[in-house]
């Protein structure tokens, strides 16, 4: 019996998204195979990595998680330069913690305006996160995707509740929305209709399968992305056909594992590593599964990371 | 290919007698068709219907061990390429390497580290299970040696490498005791180590230089009256290695090849220099299809988030993790601290415990058993209502521990409050926290 090479043929095709302005645009999606399957599919457009921007200076950041960003945390565009220049991200993503009803509670035009300012500081694509709270995120992103017209940005999270808000600003300012549901291929199918019908083009579309930390609850947005996968490309599910991103860091850095100190955990080792690897653990995860965009937080495990995405792509 | 239940059916003895642990012979062979079941468990079946049922019945890849008792080390056995399609099911081992090429010093660091690192997590102790032992000096005396420290100092399973078949029989013979894995068969040592893992019963792996090579080798064991085999397909890039596992998974499970039908080793430590890279290599491979994993050392920040990883990627996606029912402290909470419940779903708990840890707000949390369902759900159930939570309350033995009897309840079941204040009586308060967990570091320091 002679060994012969097991390929499946895939029947589907993620659709295809551009973000950023002019020609520093960036494809994403367009694959014909599962995650890195390279032989027997094509995957034309890499996944990216982008690199957290907070609006106002973290609280409860983990020490290794601040030290690369000294001296810009209070200054959302410093920082985004940072990423860039420094750290080479591929895109910002840019966090409006300020605007949380239960922190700071900044209006829309202020929270509008930093995204503005952040979006003109750099060439990269630029993604723009609420803060989960359906009300005020429909109100700070409406006005985001109004002030910040023609820089193709990535907006959301946009949810069930929200959708028809925000939604209508990615329509009206062409951004693209995250379409963001709580772990569920059914709800994230639903979702993906209603901004269809809506009349959300599919160009502007990205799916937040909603990220679980290592530890805590991964295994379930690992197996949502990989069942999400499977009915785009093998079972012709048009509505699910989209390119997926995965918000890790927070998810990650907050962890007390994330945070411990080597003396609280001496069996856990340096704390700066275990978190590196921690996120760089999570990522690797998440890009099995199907991820085309990680949003990450610490330089090291991005550069890490990257390495990685470029063996992936490579043929063998 | 694999028979049907009604096909195996036919070919049992029909007497219902029950002696395999099944009721009737049709549910046997329906237990056979799901892989759940094992033919020699029939005392009845004759060897013409054996013999049929052999091929037919035998999983699709081979699941073997290594080690013996509590502490051996399972793999192979899975059924899937997607876990959500049913479930993995045995957890890769993960393997340091040491060579009798060391020095003593490098050899004592790694032996302690496999020791001491072991992490507990939802009632579980994660912890590495394998040594491999390898043979660098091409000294027998040498490599038994190590491998005598290694068995004294450490109780691992053991993998015993060698590119010399009268150094690796002398090693087998150190620990056959210990039922080690034989590293490797190539194309050239064929039948003098086929004999060696026969005359020990050791599994045997089987290293080539690509997949093509690898199915002959195993085919020419099988024909030996080799069972246990592991497979090294050689890749070193991990590029080609990924592909690697997928062909042989794929291989074994889609198209029933048995040449490929067995467990895998991957080799990280081979593949980088860098400590940090080999990390995510072994994340990768805990994911994509790896049966062992060698990596060239552990370190706590390292080995801790690939053990929670192999811990998740192989938690059954049909059955929820859950958590012992009882009294959780968070913090070093006192008798004046506030305290909450919740249910026992792990991730519940996590998440809860979590946020009350960042609040920084020592606390009592009860954990009550809901049979892993979240809060929400076990309400609807009817698992997490009011005379249910009193009773579990007063029977926890918190009474004794709070000054104050004051029960913080999930905002998300804040209708049940009237039904637990009438079951607690009089002494007890009861408030409502938040619905979100995220919230509950402002809720409990706002008080």
């Amino acid at each position: 019996m002679a060994f012969e090479t097991p390929k499946i043929t895939y029947t589907g095709k993620i659709k295809s998204i551009a973000i950023g302005k002019g020609d520093q645009a960036i494809l994403l999606g367009d694959e014909s195979s599962y995650p890195f399957h390279l032989f027997e599919g094509e995957m034309p457009n890499t996944p990216r990595i982008a690199m957290e921007v907070y609006d106002v200076a973290p609280e409860d950041w983990a020490e290794a998680a601040l030290k690369p960003f000294t001296g810009v945390t209070e200054d959302p565009v410093a920082w985004a330069k940072r990423n860039v220049e420094e750290y080479k991200a591929d895109m910002v993503c840019l966090h409006l913690i300020s605007t949380d009803p239960n922190g700071l509670d900044r209006p829309a035009d202020e929270a509008a305006q930093t995204a503005k300012k952040v979006a003109d500081a750099v060439d990269v694509p630029l993604i723009v996160w609420g803060v989960d709270n359906d009300d005020k995120d429909a109100e700070v992103l409406r006005k985001v995707a109004e002030v910040c017209e023609g820089k193709h940005l990535i907006i959301g999270p946009v949810v069930e509740g929200n959708y028809k808000q925000v939604g209508a600003g990615a329509i009206g300012y062409k951004h693209t929305a995250i379409a963001s549901t709580p772990i569920d291929i059914n709800l994230a199918k639903q979702l993906n209709i209603l901004l269809g019908n809506l009349g959300v083009p599919d160009e502007q579309i990205i799916v937040d399968p909603t990220t679980g930390g290592l530890g805590y609850g991964i295994e379930y947005t690992y197996s949502v992305m990989e069942r999400i996968r499977m009915a785009a490309l093998t079972q012709q599910d048009e509505r699910l056909q989209f390119p997926m991103i995965c918000n890790l860091a927070r998810e990650v850095w907050k962890t007390k594992e994330a945070k411990l100190t080597a003396e609280e955990a001496p069996t856990m080792g340096d704390p700066e590593k275990r978190g590196i690897l921690m996120e760089g653990v999570t990522a690797v995860v998440l890009l099995l599964a199907g991820a085309d965009i990680l949003v990450m937080r610490h330089p090291e495990a991005v550069k890490l990371v990257r390495e990685m995405i470029g063996e992936l792509m490579a043929a063998a | 290919m694999a028979l049907t239940g009604i096909q195996i059916f036919k070919l049992l003895p029909k007497t219902n007698c029950g002696e395999c642990g099944v009721p009737t012979c049709l549910a046997f062979a329906m237990a056979l068709a799901a892989g759940k079941a094992e033919l020699a468990s029939c005392p009845y079946v004759s060897d013409e219907a054996k013999a049929q049922l052999a091929e037919a019945s035998a999983p699709p890849i081979r699941p073997l061990a290594i080690g013996t008792g509590d502490n051996a080390v399972k793999i192979g056995g899975e059924t899937v390429l997607f876990r959500h399609e049913k479930t993995f099911v045995n957890p890769p081992g993960l393997a340091v390497l040491v060579s009798d090429g060391m020095d003593d010093a490098e050899i004592s660091g790694r032996l302690k580290r496999f020791n001491e690192l072991k992490f507990e997590r939802v009632g579980l102790t994660l912890r590495p299970e394998l040594v491999a032992v390898k043979d660098e000096s091409g000294d027998a005396t040498k490599f038994v040696g190590l491998i005598e420290r290694v068995k004294k100092e450490t109780d691992a399973c053991l993998i015993l490498m060698s590119e010399k078949t009268d150094v690796l029989a002398a090693g087998v013979k150190a620990c056959a005791e210990r039922v080690p894995l034989i590293y490797a068969v190539t194309d050239g040592n064929v039948d003098a180590l086929a004999g060696l893992a026969k005359e020990h019963n050791c599994p045997l792996a089987v290293k080539a230089k690509d997949l093509d090579e690898l199915s002959q080798l195993t085919a020419k064991l099988d024909q030996a009256g080799i069972k246990d085999i592991v497979l090294d397909p050689g890749s070193r890039g991990f590029r080609k290695a990924f592909e690697d596992e997928v062909f042989i998974r794929r291989a074994a499970l889609q198209q029933k090849f048995r040449p490929l039908g067995y467990p895998t080793i991957t080799f990280p430590c081979e593949m980088t220099d860098d400590p940090m890279k080999e990390t995510l290599y072994a994340a990768a491979f805990i994911a994509k299809y790896g049966g062992i994993i060698v990596l060239s050392d552990f370190h706590g920040y390292g080995l801790f988030p690939l053990l929670v990883e192999r811990m998740n990627i192989y938690t059954d996606p049909q059955r929820p993790m859950t958590m012992k029912q009882g009294i959780y402290e968070v913090g070093n909470p006192d008798e004046n601290s506030p305290l909450m419940i919740t249910t026992n779903f792990a991730l519940t708990y996590f998440i809860v415990s979590g946020e009350i840890e960042a609040s920084r707000i020592p606390s009592y949390l009860l954990v009550m058993d809901t049979e892993g369902l979240s809060v929400l759900t076990a309400w609807a159930a009817g698992k997490f209502v009011g005379d249910a939570m009193g009773m579990f309350i007063k029977k926890s033995g918190i009474e004794e521990k709070v000054k104050k009897k004051r029960i913080i309840i999930p905002g998300l079941v804040a209708a049940v409050s009237g039904d637990l204040e009438e079951e607690l009586g009089s002494d007890w308060e009861v408030a409502i926290g938040p619905r979100e967990a995220a919230h509950i570091s402002a809720f409990l320091k706002a008080k």
